[in-house]
């Protein structure tokens, strides 16, 4: 028995030397008996052949062609740092940095064994010097040393994917925090030599953290807030960088009896993502990226940098809704996108009956076009009844019909009714300040609506700008018999100003 | 610091006709130097930096100053500049070597210069581009004190720049003055300083990892005690990504002298 034990013990010595060694583990002379499971690590497959390939790089939520070649090859690829403008939400501005123009940025597909030329440009009217650190490079600063670049200058390295997996890739550039947060990373997948296993979609998916000195949703351009990004409280926590990336028209598609395979990455800067898709349980999940797989699987941990493969198969058709369920993020901060899945109904493993109207909030629909447009209008002054009322439809889905149900009839006991609610009927003649108040500030306590009284809390909507409270309260006030008229704007803002009133005393 | 010698080499070569031939420098400002707590330590640990009392320009250069510097020394047309001194972007933005067009304004920082360049021409005022000490003490000042980085509009001021895309057309010159009389020093474009590529480079040799470690865990692995100290480290991420030859869109000067 002890000899049995020291043969092991020197099999396993021998099969570090030759890991640490940088030689293949087939080379090492092993006991094929008695030696433990070889280590999946570092394989060396020899130089690269055949003319060099030049990467096909995709945007989110694209992936890149499987490989299919059974050689190790010399391969280029080229991404381009990009500061630019873009949407971070409806009617709202942010100057992202970006890796290929995109947030994430551009997914990289190469096979293990592939040795990487890999050139770093930096677009000649960005302000800032960029580098790249992918987390799939074996050497110092994971190629940063190597591709620290000033705008209008490109740089180049080269490396080999020694290991399999998928990686993040990111800037890390002084303060590296900030070059995260403005949106600069990405996935690299290093398939194993003999590729994945074939399914019918596969799509690009990646969380990140922002922070705006504005807060969530506040129109206009938003600049990077520092602090907010050290306290780590951030005001967006989104999927493919902007809010309703991967929802409505954007949604991912597949069908019924479909496999399906998302590269789920997590660039931080700050959170780690609990990653979750509502109403699917994941087939197979490889953790972290690396190669051991999980089956049966609600939700899977992704930390920031770190990046996971899931499969499953899809059963049933609906919108299937993927979120952090870290849930706060989900339904105040964004991070929500969608999967469609299309085909007939199999009422044997799911009846049918959908509870989306809660789940999906205002993200589930098309997108809040007509959110953007009265606030396009507002600012232009030519804002109509109209126009809030259609924003203050889409806004209420999203906020409202959770508790007080689209049809605004409420839940008996539990919710009060806005449906010809008595309650309004009185505040917009007494005391419209009050009215305005109740999504402002909440409501806490007993009050009678149609006869019937509720004491319960409504939490303050802080996440609703001043607009979008008096689109809300216009839509209500118009619709399911209450007595109609407008709130402004300015009337929401004066309100917002002045204290929040005692709990509310009964009537 | 390799490239001392180049430099001194390169000096006395433009020092003779820049200096017979140019006008008396005007627009300089006395700042008063003294010690200055720099987020880049003297010593590498927490020493402040000791400033002689010197004179910067109030304003960066513009391109129709730049202009008339290339009119009369022609061998910094970016035609005819070396390689050597300036990279094939040098002063591309102008419509041709000696005109700037309707993409450069006259009133607008010059940019796309050279380190060099910037030097050959600070030398043609009778003066040399500021140290980094130098223009990080006078960057610190604010419209009514000489060291305002402490408060938060300060900082917030600067990254504000930084949180704006630049596919817009430069401002031109002319900001408000701060309490030295200096004007654009922050919100503008970055600006060269004289040894640009020394201050990333430890004088002591047994850090010699720090120009790594600077690289890639980034310029924060020196001194982040301060939070303020951020909005400054991004400006020496910037100039440590250059080399002398290099020019960029939104890369300008500005010249001192001693007092």
């Amino acid at each position: 028995m002890s000899r049995m034990v020291s043969t092991v013990l020197a099999a396993a010595s021998m099969l570090a030397l030759a890991a640490c060694s940088g030689k293949p583990a087939a080379d090492a002379a092993l006991s094929a008996t008695a030696a433990p499971a070889p280590l999946p690590a570092t394989v060396d497959f020899g130089p690269p052949q055949g003319a060099p390939v030049h990467a096909v790089l995709t945007s989110p939520p694209n992936v890149p062609p499987p490989i299919h070649r059974n050689y190790p090859a010399k391969v280029i690829v080229e991404l381009e740092v990009i500061e630019k403008e873009m949407p971070i939400s409806e009617g709202v501005t942010y100057t992202y940095w970006t890796f290929g123009g995109t947030v994430p940025g551009s997914f990289i597909r190469v096979r293990q064994g592939d040795t990487v030329e890999f050139h770093l440009k930096n677009n000649p009217g960005n302000k800032m010097p960029h580098n790249i650190d992918l987390h799939g490079v074996t050497g110092p600063g994971g190629g940063a040393a190597s591709s620290f670049t000033a705008p209008g200058h490109e740089s180049q390295f080269t490396f080999k994917a020694l290991n399999q997996g998928v990686y993040v890739y990111h800037c890390a550039t002084a303060p590296v925090g900030m070059h995260i947060a403005n949106g600069m990373y990405g996935l690299i997948l290093v398939e194993p030599p003999e590729g994945m296993p074939k399914v019918d979609h596969e799509y690009y998916v990646m969380q990140g953290d922002f922070y705006t000195t504005g807060k969530y949703r506040e129109k206009g351009h938003q600049p990077f807030d520092m602090d907010k990004a050290i306290d780590e409280k951030p005001t967006y926590v989104l999927f493919n960088g902007h809010e309703g990336a991967l929802t409505g028209d954007k949604a991912l598609t597949a069908r019924v009896g479909e496999t399906v395979r998302l590269f789920v990455g997590n660039g931080g800067p700050n959170l780690v993502s609990s990653f979750h898709v509502i109403g699917e349980i994941f087939d197979t999940v490889r953790q972290e990226g690396g190669t051991v797989e999980q089956h049966n699987v609600q939700t899977t941990l992704i930390p920031s940098g770190g990046a996971a493969m899931v499969e499953f198969r899809t059963q049933v058709p609906g919108s299937y809704v993927l979120v952090d369920h870290s849930i706060f993020r989900a339904f105040n901060k964004g991070a929500m996108a969608i999967l469609k899945v299309s085909g007939p109904e199999d009422k044997s493993i799911y009846s049918g009956k959908e509870v989306d109207s809660v789940y999906l909030g205002d993200r589930a629909g098309p997108n809040l076009h007509a959110v953007s447009t009265a606030a396009k209008a507002n600012a232009a002054g030519t804002l109509s009844k109209d126009d809030q009322v259609a924003a203050g439809r889409q806004l209420f889905t999203g906020t409202c019909s959770v508790c007080h149900q689209a049809n605004g009839e409420g839940l008996p006991g539990v919710f009060p009714p806005l449906a010809k609610s008595s309650l309004i009927a009185q505040l917009i003649k007494e005391d419209r300040n009050r009215l305005i108040g109740i999504p402002v500030h909440g409501l806490t306590g007993k009050v009678t609506v149609n006869g019937t009284e509720y004491d319960s809390v409504m939490p303050p909507m802080t996440q609703l700008t001043d607009d979008e409270v008096a689109n809300l309260l216009t839509y209500v006030l118009n619709s399911w018999g209450n007595p109609g008229g407008q709130v402004t704007k300015d009337e929401v803002a004066k309100v917002r100003a002045q204290p929040a009133p005692a709990a509310a005393t009964e009537h | 610091m390799r490239r001392r010698p180049v430099l001194l080499l390169l000096g006395l070569l433009l020092a003779g006709p820049a200096l017979a031939a140019d006008r008396a420098p005007s627009g300089y400002r006395p700042l008063p130097g003294g010690r200055f707590a720099s987020v880049v330590p003297a010593d590498d640990k927490a020493a402040p930096a000791v400033l002689r009392p010197f004179r910067l320009r109030a304003e960066p250069v513009t391109n129709a100053e730049f202009l008339a510097f290339v009119r009369r020394h022609p061998e910094w047309r970016r035609d005819r500049a070396p390689s050597v001194f300036a990279d094939a972007r040098y002063l591309s933005q102008w419509a041709a070597p000696d005109r700037l067009g309707p993409t450069a304004r006259p009133r607008q920082p010059v940019t796309q210069v050279s380190w060099f360049a910037a030097q050959a021409y600070c030398e043609s005022e009778h003066a040399r581009l500021p140290t980094w000490y130098e223009w990080e003490y006078a960057a610190a000042a604010d419209g009514t004190r000489a060291d305002a980085r402490g408060d938060p509009a300060w900082r917030e001021r600067v990254l504000s720049w930084y949180s704006r895309p630049s596919s817009d057309a430069l401002p031109p010159v002319g900001g408000a003055p701060d309490v030295h009389g200096v004007r654009d020093l922050n919100g503008l474009v970055w600006e060269w300083v004289e040894d640009f590529n020394a201050m990333m480079t430890s004088a002591d040799s047994r850090e010699q990892d720090g120009a790594d470690k600077l690289r890639f865990c980034g310029a924060g692995a020196i001194t982040m005690e301060q939070k303020e100290n951020y909005a400054t480290l991004m400006r020496i991420a910037m100039l440590s990504s250059l080399k002398a030859t290099d020019t960029t869109a939104n890369l300008g000067f500005r010249c001192a002298r001693p007092d």
